[in-house]
């Protein structure tokens, strides 16, 4: 056995390839939870397909004592469960890493490398020896190999037991199997390997104050807490988990436990042409309501969109972003609908939009969508990815401020309207371009007519030219107003004065940050801006006039965050580079790096 | 949607119901359609109705998407919330409003191109969903709006006015209904107000989804010989099934009625309607005798009007969701967030 790995105890990559459909998942994500569990900063991706069984589907780990939560771009240690894609996932291996799999069949001699270390274990024999259940013995090979990794890695055994525990806390009866197959894998390694491998882990107290959950789940309790009470939607994947989550949250917290009865009403559409409606009709009398969705959904949504940005309608949409044009690969990540959110719709129309990095702002700008759309009285687009919505990040511990009261804008009350001798809709009579509402049935002086046709400010149907004009132009102030409004990017300074910056959006955050910790140490200092909403605000343009160059990294083909910096500030195009990753997989910090160094090199970083 | 202010002149002697309201509260601006479309009719109906069942206008939500149709939401109840959505689209925005204010009154006008072609598929799913509103069907055979293409209600030989002939099936709105599992199916006829208030009121009673297809004919588009959707073949084939009276809560029934041809059907509210059976045959609250009997009529070329079926058992969407009593959008903060406690307690389970 050649190039054993160096030590890299709490820095290395798991990588396990398995078979969609053969509850690989629930295993994986038992690894991850002890390595989280022990106390050491950990990241876990999953790269599944479109399928429901039978395809190839991966898992990567990766530990990470400093806590790049990105991905590395290493693998040090395989787990090969599949078959179809041993050969390709042997060669992904990195030099001096192992590669473990499935002995029970002689695996051909020419599949092997020299490089790295290859270790067999025959989990199918061990399994269909033990447990006469055929599904079972599927299932328990995944448990095997979580043993078999116990051992080789040093994981905590007792950490591993009490989740086994709890993850069959309803089916207790599971508990004793599942253990039993992980003691086969384990003992198989202490006896036939030397355990543990010099790639190891070693407990720490890094994850204290850190949870683990996707940024769908957080971005339903945001929903929850903000108190979205009609939520609308048409199943999409990424974005299905989002309702899913909203749904088993508002059953535990919004129920009459006496009565059953539900402070709250989801409807699941026919469509998104629906789904946007239903919104819109429950904004339109108060409630506060929202719709997940995809690409396509959002397509389909672009002509209420519109209507809502017109006549004046708050609306929250979360849009969990994957891989097009058209199905594209509808379980692969993408940043690819930020022009397609932001100027949504025929006509003059732009929108708000909130980029959140992590589920942790995935809680926060979900509440804060619901503010800004009722403020605005406009639709409000909340743009996560695969990424961030369907993986487990860690990330700091939620938090509610129990002061908080949701801003539901300019809207008149029965005593204000009682008072009022006439109320007309759409006169901007303070100024910032947002004009006042009334909710229907509240009191007769309240109504008025909805509209997506031409209305002047009265609200009254018109298609003279001046009227149209100045509903129109008063948008644009609304416009303004939103971007005083809406959240500021995130700034880091290098420490070093310098004229290179990266600027970035949503879930590149750690591969950026990985990449300029990496930079620097190389002797390229680089400031970095992350947006965080649309209209940028002045604080980005002040960033970007700072600095002579500025690479704009994303996750599309076309470098859609830098055609809209170009559309949307007074920043020369010349001056921004285009760092791209558009493979459908999470980027990583490596093509970041390898990117300016190209650069600085020919000079144009300098 | 045009809109032109009409001067409110509240004449002395002009009766008031029970809320003290005149007839004229009930309107809306001067109409902008064609002298003589069928449209204006229906909305007349829908004013006559309103003042009748003593609503408070502002209690109303009329909504519509587009067409000729959908523009009369602007010429009727001047004081309610209107919405006048995208085209074949109002069921959504009728879904969102009731999930949210199950309080408002809802009342949508569709035309036959906006819920039987772009909307065919928004119109069965809130069937489907039982949603409580009503459902106002002007029924041309044509895009008015568009200048006169056929439109999927559109009956086999009907010939277009510069003479071109459809030659495919229609869809019936009424018969959707009826299959797609609908609680209250009516057909009227845009000149028949007398048959067409007491529908529109019972309608607005109901407790769920109540159609109302109104054949109103286009006199623009529509109106020639050889259209089925014409004032003079409707008038002609108009096939009465069943008459219907709507009785307030409190009001006594009269027993005007042979026993066997009347039968009563009581509302959520304690109002009732009576109906009467004009063709023995018909049978209400029979779905696939009532379907089987429309279609036999209807290979005759008679259009069968009236309510059609009736179903007060059915729960609505709130019903079938358990919603609290309270509109969702008057429920307080306090009783929708859970709080810091709960959520530093939730987040146990994610680590
Ligand atoms: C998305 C979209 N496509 C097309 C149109 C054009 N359009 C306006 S009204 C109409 C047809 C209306 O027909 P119907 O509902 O029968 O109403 P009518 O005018 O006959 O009362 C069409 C096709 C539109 N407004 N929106
Ligand atoms: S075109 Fe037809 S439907 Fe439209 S207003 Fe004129 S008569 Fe009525
Ligand atoms: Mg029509």
């Amino acid at each position: 056995m050649s190039g054993r790995s160096k030590s890299r105890v709490n820095d290395f990559v798991v990588r396990l390839a398995n078979v969609n459909g053969t509850g690989s998942a629930s295993a994986n994500g038992l690894l991850m939870k002890a390595i989280f569990r022990m106390g050491i900063p950990v990241m876990g991706k999953n790269f599944f397909p479109s399928n429901i069984q039978g395809l190839p589907t991966w898992y990567e780990i990766r530990i990470t004592k400093d806590a790049h939560l990105a991905r590395s771009g290493r693998v040090d240690i395989m787990v090969a469960m599949n078959a179809e894609t041993y050969q390709k996932d042997l060669r992904e291996v990195s030099p001096g890493g192992t590669l473990i799999y499935d002995s029970t069949w002689p695996r051909n001699s020419v599949l092997s490398r020299p490089d790295i270390t290859i270790l067999g274990v025959p989990l199918a024999r061990m399994c269909n020896e033990k447990f006469g259940n055929a599904r079972a013995r599927i299932l328990m090979k995944n448990m095997a190999y979580v043993g078999a990794l116990a051992a080789l890695l040093e994981l905590d055994r007792d950490v591993i037991k009490q989740l086994v525990e709890e993850m069959f806390a309803a089916k207790k009866a599971l508990v004793p199997s599942n253990m039993d197959a992980i003691e086969l894998g384990y003992n198989y390694a202490i006896e036939n390997f030397e355990c543990p491998l010099p790639t190891r882990v070693e407990p720490m107290d890094k994850t204290a104050g850190h949870i683990m959950i996707d940024g769908n789940t957080a971005a339903a309790l945001g929903c929850v807490y903000a108190g979205a009470t009609v939520g609308a939607w048409y199943p999409i994947t990424p974005s299905t988990s989002l309702m899913d989550a909203f749904k088993g949250f508002a059953e535990r917290y919004r129920k009459d436990p006496k009565t059953g009865d539900r402070n709250f009403c989801i409807v699941q559409a026919e469509d998104e042409l629906s789904a946007i409606g239903i919104v819109l009709g429950a904004s339109w009398n108060g409630a506060r309501s929202f719709t997940p969705t995809s690409g396509p959904g959002l397509s389909l949504m672009n002509e209420f969109i519109g209507f809502a940005y017109f006549a004046e309608l708050p609306a929250v949409l979360f849009d969990v972003q994957r891989v097009g044009p058209s199905t594209g690969m509808p379980t692969r990540t993408q940043q690819g609908d930020i022009l397609a959110a932001a100027y949504a719709s025929h006509g003059d129309t732009r929108h708000v939009l909130l980029f959140p990095a992590n589920p942790k702002e995935c809680f926060e700008l979900s509440v804060k969508a619901f503010d800004l759309a009722d403020r605005l009285q406009t639709p409000v687009i909340v743009l996560l990815d695969l990424d961030i919505g369907m993986n487990d990040w860690m990330c700091e511990d939620l938090e509610w401020d129990d002061s908080y009261q949701p801003d539901r804008g300019k809207v008149l009350s029965a005593e204000e309207l009682e008072e009022a001798e006439k109320f007309y809709r759409y006169l901007d009579s303070d100024g910032d371009g947002i004009p006042y509402r009334t909710y229907p049935g509240v009191h007769p002086k309240g109504a008025y007519f909805v509209r997506g046709s031409g209305h002047n400010k009265y609200g009254a149907y018109t298609e003279e030219a001046d009227e149209y004009k100045e509903v129109v132009d008063r948008l644009c102030r609304k416009w303004e107003t939103a971007a005083e409004l809406i959240p500021d990017p995130v700034i880091r300074k290098s420490g070093k004065p310098t004229d290179l910056a990266i600027v970035s959006v949503g879930s590149c955050d750690y591969a950026v940050t990985e990449a300029i910790a990496i930079l620097a140490e190389r002797g390229i200092a680089l400031d970095y801006l992350r947006v965080k909403a649309f209209p940028f605000g002045d604080k980005v343009e002040e960033f970007l006039e700072n600095h002579d160059r500025v690479f704009v990294v994303e996750q599309n083909r076309d470098a859609q965050l830098k055609s809209l910096l170009t559309l949307e500030t007074d920043y020369p195009k010349e001056r921004m580079t285009s760092v791209l990753n558009y493979s459908g997989l999470p980027i990583d910090c490596r093509c970041i790096v390898d990117a300016i160094e190209q650069a600085a090199a020919k000079g144009v970083a300098a | 949607m045009t809109y032109i202010a009409k001067p409110k002149i509240v004449h002395e002697g002009l009766a008031r119901n029970a809320l003290g309201y005149t007839i004229r509260d009930y309107e809306g601006g001067m109409s902008t359609l064609c002298a003589g479309c069928g449209h204006d009719s229906v909305t007349a109906a829908i004013v006559q109705a309103f003042f009748e069942l003593d609503i408070p206008p502002h209690s109303v939500g009329k909504m519509s998407g587009i067409g000729c149709s959908s523009k009369t939401p602007a010429y009727f109840l001047a004081a309610s919330h209107g919405f006048n959505s995208v085209h074949g689209r109002m069921p959504s925005i009728a879904t969102g409003a009731s999930a949210a204010n199950r309080g408002l009154h809802l009342l949508g006008v569709s035309g036959d191109g906006d819920s039987l072609s772009i909307g065919l598929g928004q119109f069965a799913h809130a069937i489907r969903r039982n949603l409580n509103m009503t459902y106002v069907l002007e029924n041309n055979g044509v895009y008015g709006l568009t200048k006169g293409q056929f439109s999927a209600s559109a009956d086999v030989g009907t010939k277009a006015k510069k003479g071109e002939v459809n030659e495919q099936q229609p869809i019936d709105s009424v018969q959707m209904a009826m299959a797609q599992g609908g609680t209250f199916v009516a057909r009227s006829f845009s000149g028949d107000k007398e048959q067409l208030v007491p529908l529109l009121k019972a309608a607005f009673k109901h407790d769920g989804f109540a159609l109302v297809d109104v054949l109103s004919p286009c006199v623009t588009f529509n109106d020639h010989e050889s259209s089925t959707k014409s004032y003079a073949y409707t008038r002609q084939f108009f096939h009465r099934a069943i008459h219907l009276d709507y009785i307030p809560p409190a009001k006594e029934i009269k027993a005007a009625y042979d026993e066997g041809d009347v039968m009563p059907v009581e509302l959520h509210d304690g109002s009732r309607i009576l109906l009467r059976k004009v063709s023995k045959e018909y049978s209400v609250n029979n779905r696939g005798a009532a379907l089987d009997y429309i279609r036999t009529h209807q290979r005759r070329g008679e259009i069968v009007t009236g309510l059609l079926y009736i179903d007060e058992s059915e729960p609505d969407m709130h019903g079938i969701n358990q919603t609290t009593a309270k509109p969702l959008s008057e429920l307080p903060f306090d009783a929708l967030c859970p709080g810091s406690d709960a959520l530093a307690d939730l987040q146990n389970r994610f680590r």
